[in-house]
């Protein structure tokens, strides 16, 4: 570690109230102490600095210093190995505002990978987290996993093979998720009970569902919406559903490819989907039945814009997949709508809908049917969505 | 029987102090900045390792512990010189700005016995400060271990474990409320009427509190309402963090004491983010079904990421278990 300027130092350097240190650590025998310590000793504006190499790591990390970046020697050179991790129930925890993550892996966290909750304005840039054995329901559930936090930004990550979302963002405001790679986890990108999120450029690939938005009942933030799924490749994403029964996402049908459900505002547009065979967007309300009378289950003001659309779902993992097949000539529309709440979709976009009449009351009254929808009445409105741009200024370097 | 010990232990203190200059300025080491680097500059101890503690250091027990692999807990409430606790109903009691909670953690019986940690929470001017300690060899002395550390022990059930001491962040993890460190134990609830009589006799409390002593005492459980026992026991070991404004608020699981509704405390509540941890089950508690429960799967696995609690124990805690279970099975469904 490097050593504080001292205090005599600090005294004649007046100018300056807080002095920014540099945190050096290396692999080895007491990397765990020696990383911990830094980041509890770590002050505001503090760097703590990764060495290339492997941290063979036994104990679940947590940083709760306001304002310091952790930043490794890439997402292949620093990599923090927690396949041996005793305890804990993720590989770091973060619960202090402003922090910067960058540049480092994660591999075989026994829980989540890294989860950072009530941390406003966190960047996530160029981290990886890999279960390396692939697809398998032990796995953790959440690779990058901030929660109740106002100002998240995930930009050039991957996560590959967490047993539930792959990217979660819960119970957040103003996200931004883009230049990031998931791939073969159950969700590839799940946005969960959060407002104003923008999820773009990213690929989602070989998941169980592509990308995933929605609000569910009965948690503390409710109320999700305003978000915007744009520029996105979503492309075979066929990976059968590994999430150990019990969670929401077990419930996601192997080929999905954008799913909105229960939520307010959302726009879906210039992505490219393929190979999704289930559906490569899918439009419905919460399919449970609820007991909280703040929940809005219904998907409300959906907009499909203009997508790529390379097929639609030529092997649904649907009950009479193979009449709704032979009804619709061989494969069934890319848009798939439950029928409830309300969907605009630009001109020209194939669908088809389940026409059900009531929400949480199964699949029985559906009559499946082409999709009838309006065209978007007028501009999305954008105002607001995204992470706060001052948090760009931190992916520099 | 444990009372008597208590309090014998406490006249000893006194009688300790009586013999010991006070050379340490205990006051100073709590309220100063900074991270004593060990236990012995707060003088909490007349003798460190037989546990005496020092005048103003008041030993106590709670009626439900909390689990910690089975660890001895010696728990100790300092007060400076002058200062009283304030009573808060059943909550917390208010301990004021100067005054420390200590908790050491033992394994092993009578000449075997082992000092592996002690925790201390400062109450200082800007906020309570938690620091976990960690004792040495030769059991004369405690070392700051802000990192925490792993210790070898092996568990009054006879299981050779890797003990964890928590990291300075970690202790946050249980203690954290609204952003704030905050004590979890010494709740009038959880405390017998016995001790709180006393210390306000003492003048260590202003006033007994209301609707203290209503958790029922550990050993007792199995003649005491089971309901209680249970809830008892989820209020003291998983409410510090499944609450609102806590670690897993975001899981929307509230288990204090206090919460009345069904839906909060897990019946027929589905899981948000257990991941595997949810072990093929559908909702935390299925009424008249331990075996279908999320809750009592987490509580009987060992395996990080499943385990629960997620902190402070590498073991199950078959007793806890045992009632949890049990109440869950007498739910009507």
């Amino acid at each position: 570690m490097t050593i504080r300027p001292t205090l005599a130092a600090a005294l004649l350097a007046t100018a300056a109230p807080a002095i920014a240190a540099t945190h050096d650590i290396a692999p080895g025998e007491n990397a765990q102490e020696a990383l911990q310590e830094a980041l509890i000793l770590t002050e505001p504006g503090d760097e703590i600095v990764l060495a290339a190499g492997r941290y063979e790591l036994t104990d679940g990390l947590s940083l709760d210093v306001d304002g310091v970046t952790l930043r490794g020697a890439g997402m292949e050179g620093t990599v923090l190995d927690f396949t041996t991790q005793a305890g804990s129930g993720e590989g770091l925890l973060v619960t202090s505002d402003n922090v910067t993550l960058r540049d480092f892996a994660l591999e075989n966290p026994k829980g989540d990978g890294i989860k950072s909750k009530g941390a406003d304005n966190i960047v996530y840039h160029r981290i990886r987290v890999t279960w390396t054995r692939g697809p398998h329901p032990e796995n953790g559930a959440y690779g990058i996993y901030p929660v109740e936090s106002d100002g998240v930004l995930v930009d050039g990550a991957k996560v590959t093979g967490a047993s539930d979302a792959g990217i979660y963002v819960g119970q957040s405001n103003h996200i931004t998720v883009r230049n990031s790679i998931a791939e073969a986890n159950v969700a590839g990108i799940e946005i969960e009970n959060s407002r104003n999120a923008l999820v773009e450029h990213n690929v989602a690939t070989r998941n169980t569902g592509g990308i995933l938005v929605f609000d569910l009942p009965a948690l503390p933030v409710m109320g999700g919406g305003n978000v915007i799924v744009a520029n996105n490749l979503v492309v075979a994403n066929d990976t059968p559903n590994f999430a150990p029964p019990g969670n929401i996402v077990a419930g996601v049908r192997r080929g999905t490819g954008i799913l909105v459900m229960a939520n307010d505002k959302v726009l879906i547009e210039n992505n490219i989907l393929a190979q999704n065979p289930t559906a490569p967007v899918m439009v419905i309300a919460y399919t449970q039945g609820f007991d909280d009378e703040r929940y809005n289950p219904l998907p409300r003001d959906v907009v499909v814009g203009d997508n790529l659309y390379d097929g639609g779902g030529y092997d649904p993992q649907l009950d009479g997949a193979e009449m709704l097949l032979a009804a619709f000539g061989g494969e069934l529309p890319p848009v798939l709508w439950d029928g409830l709440g309300s969907l605009s979709a630009v001109e020209g976009t194939s669908g088809w809908s389940l026409n059900l009449t009531e929400q949480g009351k199964g699949l029985d009254a559906a009559q499946p049917g082409p999709l009838a929808v309006s065209a978007p009445a007028g501009e999305f409105d954008r105002s607001g969505i995204g992470a706060p741009s001052a948090l760009d200024e931190r992916l520099g370097g | 029987m444990i009372r008597k010990a208590i309090f014998g232990a406490a006249l000893l203190s006194a009688v300790a102090a009586m013999a010991t200059a006070p050379r340490i300025d205990t006051d100073a080491a709590i309220m100063d900045p900074g991270m004593p680097r060990t236990l012995s500059a707060y003088g909490f101890f007349a003798d460190p390792a037989a546990q005496i503690p020092n005048a103003r250091v008041t030993p106590y027990r709670l009626n439900t512990p909390l689990y910690s692999d089975g660890a001895e807990k010696l728990r100790f409430v300092y007060l400076p010189d002058g200062t009283t606790m304030a009573a808060d109903g059943e909550g917390l009691l208010d301990i004021p700005v100067g005054g420390a909670l200590i908790k050491t953690f033992a394994f092993g019986e009578g000449e075997d016995r082992r000092l592996v940690e002690t925790r201390v929470l400062l109450h200082r001017a800007d906020g309570w400060l938690a620091l976990p300690y960690l004792w040495n060899e030769e059991q004369t002395d405690a070392q700051l271990a802000i990192a925490g550390a792993r210790v070898p022990v092996v568990t009054p059930g006879g299981e050779a474990i890797s003990y964890r001491v928590p990291n300075k962040n970690q202790c946050k993890e249980c203690h954290g409320l609204d952003g704030a460190v905050v004590p979890i134990g010494p709740k009038a609830r959880n405390l017998s009427h016995e001790w709180l009589a006393a210390m306000v006799e003492a003048g260590h409390i202003d006033e007994m509190p209301r609707d203290a002593d209503q958790l029922p005492v550990w050993e007792h459980r199995d003649s005491a309402n089971l309901t209680a026992a249970a809830r008892g026991y989820l209020d003291v070991n998983c409410a510090h963090c499944h609450r609102p404004g806590a670690t897993a608020s975001n899981s929307g699981l509230d288990l204090r004491w206090e919460q009345q509704s069904p839906d909060a405390v897990g019946i027929g509540k589905r899981p948000v983010a257990a991941g595997r941890g949810a072990g093929g089950h559908l909702f935390d508690i299925v009424p008249g079904a331990p075996d279908s429960s999320i809750l009592t799967y987490r509580m009987g696995s060992p395996e990080p990421g499943v385990a629960m609690p997620e902190l402070g124990k590498a073991t199950v805690d078959e007793a806890g278990l045992d009632i949890v279970r049990r109440w869950i099975e007498e739910m009507a469904p």
